[in-house]
């Protein structure tokens, strides 16, 4: 386990109340790049378990962005690159272990007794392959634009789930109705549940999606503006689930509907240019803002 | 077929500018008086396409017909093929060229995707490409230079490697012997099918990879995202997104493999009659006509290679048109 509490992060310094321990995901000192183009300059993200995390922010700067190196979706793409820290449960997930992990043993062994690094450091890191898709088991994302899979609407929830369970008929189909039902769109499908999930409209195929999340159960859930293209009642009961859902996920929520943010979150972060102006509880970003920016932002003088 | 002459009357711009007073709120579109012109260019173009293509099978169907009338059924059910005699019979050439094509196709379509798949989602960026241009490239080798090297080195070697050990320990009176009998020259119907797979492999990996990178990275990351190791991503959202393209690309390998000529005649041992054993020389459609037709001098030989034309020629668009009906029939 890597001791938060000691490093003076710039998180801890924006923070406004510190119980460390809830920290389920945490990124530190986070600089992004897409090719040359730096994307995020040293952003901090504390997640705190079983809370709703919201991310707000003119639009280009960069919350899109730092969801996709939580789960590290972004290692698809070689050009694209993070440099920090992003922590889970204790373990660095950003950097893996490439090959030969032995040697590096050997090496970190024999760097520790003549710098006196870290040598479990180096056990935490990551292995490439199965444990990057096990991360993303743990942390799951639902993108900003719906990608229903060339299945039919059962399979698409369905597929999830059979990656990681066996489950029988009667079974999946429970969980199939629960993730349906929780994401608000149960009622308009279940007569046609076997149809093809690129059929739905643009804002059922982004229900379809946060189902398809919800259904394999993530530790943190990641959604990027899951509420876009949603009518109010929708958005309304989208909210209430991911309200109730807190009890056993945690998740993190990029929105640009203000509102939303206050509704629901129990904490916010204001981004901008890529970088993270404030955070802190909602009540207090909202209410009592310390940066003149978050204040424009949150007043609508801007963005 | 009938979807290019749809323009002619389903379709017509209507220029509603001549109904006088909307002309005057609107100036007409400066290009518009090209348009009529453009839509004719079109359709005299697929006219030329259709006029062509119809010439074609009557020619065909006129220049066979005095064989077809002469053997009746029997042209095709009938292995018989004997110049000397004047006796012909499809039969032979007809399982020849069906065997080594669809022979082909397995062998080449799982190798087709591996490469592409490598390709497109494990290869590093900097080799994928020029990985990629090679492969195009070897698939634009004419097949006469497939053909040589198959008679001449691939032939050999696999008479030597492959067939010889086969047959040798075969036990006598057993069904291996039966399937390994022939002479050992390496000229027979599984070595122009492997011929074939090789010459049609490149092909469809490149017609394959395009398809994959058709596919949007949006939903390759949202598989990801579910987290999904790259094996789940690629054959339960990858290759289903894009199965309608595949069975495309088999097709295509298939009409290729087909309607081959010069690889197959130089590998498949040239002999009528239908292959009795893998390593059995054979003749395809295609083969027995380049092979014959020069010497072809009977009217009643010369009208039975262009039956065999015209067999080729339904045969190759009952595939494509099977095609397009499974095409048609997918779900998603
Ligand atoms: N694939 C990419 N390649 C290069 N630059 C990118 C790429 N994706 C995003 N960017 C850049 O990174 C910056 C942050 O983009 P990001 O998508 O994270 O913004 P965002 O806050 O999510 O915006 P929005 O609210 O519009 O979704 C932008 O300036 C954008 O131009
Ligand atoms: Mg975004």
């Amino acid at each position: 386990m890597i001791d938060l509490a000691d490093t003076a992060t710039p998180a801890a310094a924006i923070m406004n109340e510190p119980p460390y321990d809830e920290l389920v995901l945490e990124a530190r000192n986070v600089d992004f790049f897409y090719g040359k183009n730096q994307a995020l300059f040293g952003v901090d993200l504390p997640v705190r378990r079983n809370a709703i995390t919201a991310l707000i922010g003119p639009s280009g700067c960069g919350k899109s962005t730092l969801l996709r190196v939580l789960n590290r979706i972004y290692a698809l793409y070689p050009g694209q690159r993070a440099v920090g820290r992003v922590v889970l449960d204790g373990e660095d997930v950003l950097h893996e272990q490439r090959r030969l992990p032995w040697l590096r043993k050997r090496v970190s062994m024999v760097m520790e007794t003549q710098t006196g690094a870290d040598p479990i450091e180096e056990e935490q890191v990551l292995r490439v392959g199965t444990d990057l898709a096990r991360l993303r088991a743990r942390v799951g994302m639902v993108f900003q634009k719906p990608t229903p899979f060339p299945m039919s609407i059962y399979d698409n929830i369905a597929f999830g789930v059979r990656i990681y369970h066996r489950k029988s008929k009667a079974e999946m189909d429970e969980i199939v109705e629960t993730a349906l039902r929780r994401a608000a769109l149960w009622d308009e499908v279940k007569d046609k549940l076997h149809s093809p999930g690129l059929g739905l409209s643009g804002g059922q195929q982004q229900r379809l999606c946060v189902a398809r999340g919800i259904a394999v159960e993530p530790e943190v859930l990641l959604l990027d503006e899951p509420a876009s293209a949603l009518d109010p009642i929708s958005t309304a009961k989208l909210e209430e689930t991911l309200v109730e859902l807190k009890k056993d996920f945690t998740v993190v929520i990029v929105t640009h509907n203000l509102q939303q943010a206050a509704r629901i979150a129990d904490y916010t972060g204001f981004m901008f240019l890529g970088r993270m102006i404030e955070f802190g509880p909602t009540n207090d970003l909202f209410l009592q803002p310390k940066s003149d920016k978050t204040r424009d932002y949150v007043t609508g003088r801007f963005g | 077929m009938n979807a290019f002459n749809s323009g002619d009357e389903g379709f017509t711009p209507s220029p509603r500018s001549s109904a006088g007073d909307t002309a005057s709120l609107r100036p007409p579109v400066r290009g518009a008086w090209f348009d009529p012109i453009f839509e004719y260019l079109c359709l005299s173009a697929a006219t030329l396409l259709l006029a062509s293509l119809g010439g074609l099978v009557i020619s065909l169907a006129i220049g066979g017909w005095p064989a077809l009338s002469h053997f009746g059924w029997s042209f095709f059910t009938s292995t018989t093929w004997n110049p000397v005699t004047d006796v012909y019979g499809a039969a032979g050439a007809i399982a020849g060229t069906l065997i080594t094509s669809f022979v082909a196709l397995a062998l080449a379509l799982p190798v087709a995707i591996g490469i592409a798949v490598y390709l497109v989602e494990f290869c590093p960026r900097a080799i994928a490409r020029p990985i990629a241009i090679a492969v195009e490239l070897l698939a634009g080798i004419p097949s006469i230079v497939y053909g040589m090297w198959g008679l001449f080195i691939f032939a050999p070697l696999f008479a030597e490697y492959v067939q010889m050990p086969l047959m040798m320990n075969a036990a006598p009176g057993s069904l291996a012997e039966k399937l390994f009998a022939g002479i050992p020259n390496g000229a027979n119907i599984l070595s122009a099918s492997i011929i074939l797979s090789i010459m049609i492999l490149p092909y469809m990996a490149a017609v394959l990879r395009e398809l994959l990178m058709t596919v949007p990275p949006q939903v390759r990351e949202a598989a990801y995202g579910l987290g999904c190791t790259p094996f789940e991503v690629v054959t339960s959202v990858i290759v289903p997104y894009i199965k309608r393209g595949m069975i495309g690309v088999v097709m295509l390998g298939l009409g290729r493999a087909l309607g081959e000529t010069m690889a197959v005649t130089f590998v498949i041992g040239n002999a009528h009659g239908f292959p009795d054993s893998i390593f059995a020389s054979g003749a395809t459609l295609a083969s027995t006509i380049a092979n014959e037709f020069t010497e072809a001098t009977g009217d009643l030989h010369t009208s039975a290679l262009i039956a065999l034309g015209l067999v080729l020629f339904i045969i190759t668009f009952t595939v494509l048109a099977l095609a397009r009906l499974l095409l048609s029939s997918q779900k998603y």
